[in-house]
């Protein structure tokens, strides 16, 4: 960490910090589940934490997020409860139901797609007087996708408050940057459309909140879209169905850990006479605790009726989903009266 | 009330909505300052303004995109896509997005838009301009997908489209716009969500289609000696079933038309759905005349690929033989 330190006071330094060691248990845990089959498919953010909540730290509570599946670090920080990642890996109905006190899109798994709902998002905030922001968080990957460029040209033709924020981790699953881009940097693209661009080194929490901060206010107050580039790194694999050594060496993958942005940060606030092996401990202690509760509350959704598939296709029932919803619930409810009844054949 | 064609008809109750609700707006390719490639816009920026009418940038993901975004953001856009070929490009944003924000979110956000799209044979069109695609869309959860053949039905279903909780599609068939002109009310009126329309009350067989078809269909009726049921289904997402199995029961035979491709169509859905609910009242096998399964042929060749008129005859003919 070098320059001149934010102006933050020392209770959000350590709250960062606490948040970065709470996700890091969260994202080891969450993997531990996956293989115990106690939830699906998860894509871990391990080495991303700085990034994530250091963007997210500069918005206001009713902003709107519009984010890619591997935020859950930053989303959390937000104030998206620990067990929502869980119901979403689990594959629980309310995986994406998002609480209602915050303007956080669910995920989606369609690479860029969500950056025009951000697009749109912004649109809405503008039109309705709102001072919103729209946040819209995305991959490398997702920047060479089509709907990059669109909702780009679209917000800066429009003058949208949206703030692209592009997690630079250097794999797209198993393509590298410079596979993805003859550029050499996201952040240069947004002079193709006229608006900001900065690049931040997403492993220092402290430059990443910092940036954003201007970032957020400048584009709240002039209602202009700006582009940030977080520079960080995947330490673990795309997600739990993949296998990173596949295609990238041991060098890179221990280069990636020896800037894991929990071991720069517990040094700065050392340095700084803010933190001590005890404080340390304490935190991990109570990380663990929180990732626990989170894990008992999944186990407690216990199940959901088939049936219930239907109910949040349209606000209201057309009489064949009606008539389909009726189907599936006499035959799944037959099927239970039998095993009640009968036990084996 | 006053004699409208369907363009006009669009146009008032786009009119109407955007003064009754601020919340509307209107965006697309050419919708503003042009009033729409086929006038369907027409006047209504220099009524409501930029911000309400919006002239967007070349881009159909982003079109439909935007208009998630501002749908789930407590807009209620109005969105066009200047030709329903054009669609493909946006048909993630369609298909993945618009129609599961309400499922992906288990009922914490919605996507309250329209999306309308001119579409259909018959005017000389340059290629991708013509194609029937409903099919893909109805086979969507999510979405609802209404077309209309007439100009009163046209102003109220699209009044009906705006203030839908859920996304529609709403497809105008480019052969109607101007092909005549009807009594339509300057007032507000609606057209109930999934209400087919029967065009006319016949014995012996039932007409069903939608769209560009159905003119073609009275006129057939009005040139045969057999009594023709003719069922406008209007709504293709979610089907009037009731409605149709009322008129297969009571004539016992059915055709149905549509200009879309057959294999994969709706018209199979429609034929499946009769004789798994009326079977026993059937004399004839279900018939279909549809597009044929190619691409949508260039101008010189497309007055004979169509459901035509000679087309529809031999089909109640048969059936009639049958």
């Amino acid at each position: 960490m070098v320059g001149t330190p934010p102006n933050v006071a020392e209770d959000h330094l350590v709250d960062w910090f606490r948040w970065m060691i709470t996700m890091r248990t969260f994202d080891q845990r969450a993997w531990n589940l996956q293989r115990q089959g106690k939830i699906g498919t998860y894509a871990p953010f391990s080495g991303q934490e700085a990034a994530q909540i250091g963007c997210m730290s500069a918005l206001r509570a009713d902003d709107w997020i519009a984010s890619s599946y591997r935020e859950w670090a930053g989303l959390a920080y937000f104030g998206v409860p620990l067990v929502q990642p869980l119901l979403s890996s689990a594959g629980h109905p309310d995986g994406g139901c998002m609480p209602e006190s915050l303007n956080v899109l669910p995920i989606q798994v369609v690479i860029g797609a969500q950056l025009l709902h951000g697009v749109g998002l912004a649109w809405a905030s503008k039109l309705q007087q709102q001072g919103r922001v729209a946040m819209t968080v995305f991959g490398d990957g997702a920047t060479s996708q089509g709907d990059f460029h669109e909702a780009l040209n679209l917000a800066s033709v429009m003058k949208l408050p949206a703030i692209f924020v592009c997690q630079n981790n250097r794999w797209a699953i198993s393509l590298p940057v410079e596979r993805q881009m003859n550029v050499r940097s996201v952040a240069q693209r947004a002079l193709a459309y006229d608006i900001d661009g900065f690049r931040v080194d997403g492993n220092d929490v402290l430059a990443t909140a910092q940036v954003m901060r201007s970032v957020v206010d400048r584009v709240r107050q002039e209602q202009v879209p700006v582009l940030v580039e977080l520079v960080t790194y995947r330490l673990g694999a795309h997600t739990t169905a993949d296998d990173p050594t596949r295609y990238r060496d041991a060098g890179e993958q221990a280069a990636g850990a020896a800037a894991d942005p929990l071991v720069r940060y517990a040094a700065y606030l050392t340095a700084q006479g803010l933190l001590d092996a005890a404080a340390r401990a304490r935190m991990q202690q109570e990380a663990q605790s929180a990732v626990d509760h989170a894990v008992a509350e999944l186990e407690r959704r216990g199940r959901v009726d088939a049936w219930t598939v239907f109910d949040q296709v349209y606000a209201t029932r057309p009489a064949q989903l009606e008539e389909q919803r009726h189907e599936l619930q006499q035959r799944v409810l037959a099927h239970r009266a039998d095993g009640a009844g009968g036990g084996a054949r | 009330m006053s004699q409208m064609t369907m363009v006009q008809a669009i146009n008032h109750a786009l009119r109407l909505e955007l003064g009754r609700n601020e919340r509307v707006l209107v965006l697309g390719e050419d919708v503003g300052r042009n009033g729409g490639v086929f006038r369907a816009t027409d006047g209504l920026m220099a009524a409501f303004g930029p911000d309400r009418v919006v002239d967007m940038p070349l881009a159909e993901s982003a079109i439909v995109g935007a208009a998630v975004g501002l749908a789930m953001g407590g807009m209620c856009p109005v969105a066009e896509i200047q030709f329903l070929g054009f669609i493909y490009e946006a048909m993630d944003q369609m298909a993945s997005q618009a129609a599961r924000v309400r499922f992906r979110s288990n009922g914490r956000f919605s996507a309250p838009l329209v999306v309308r799209a001119p579409f259909g044979g018959g005017v000389r069109t340059p290629e991708v301009h013509s194609d029937s695609l409903e099919a893909l869309f109805v086979h969507t959860p999510g979405l609802y997908v209404v077309m209309p053949s007439t100009p009163y039905d046209a102003k109220g279903l699209l009044l009906t489209a705006i203030r839908t909780p859920d996304p529609v599609l709403f497809l105008e068939p480019m052969a109607l716009y101007r092909s005549f002109r009807q009594e339509v009310p300057e007032g507000d009126y609606e057209i109930p969500l999934g209400a087919a329309r029967v065009v006319r009350a016949g014995t012996q067989l039932t007409l069903v289609g939608w769209g560009p078809v159905v003119p073609v269909m009275e006129e057939a009726a009005e040139r045969s000696a057999v009594s023709c049921d003719i069922i406008d289904l209007r709504w293709l997402s979610p089907i009037d079933w009731p409605c149709v199995l009322a008129s297969v029961e009571k004539t016992g035979r059915a055709v149905v038309v549509h200009e879309a491709v057959r294999t994969g169509g709706l018209g199979a859905e429609v034929a499946a759905t009769i004789q798994e609910r009326a079977f026993l009242s059937l004399e004839a096998p279900v018939m279909r005349v549809t597009g044929y399964d190619t691409p949508y042929p260039v101008p010189l060749l497309e007055d004979d690929w169509l459901p035509n008129l000679e087309r529809i005859r031999h089909a109640i003919k048969r059936t009639m033989e049958f």
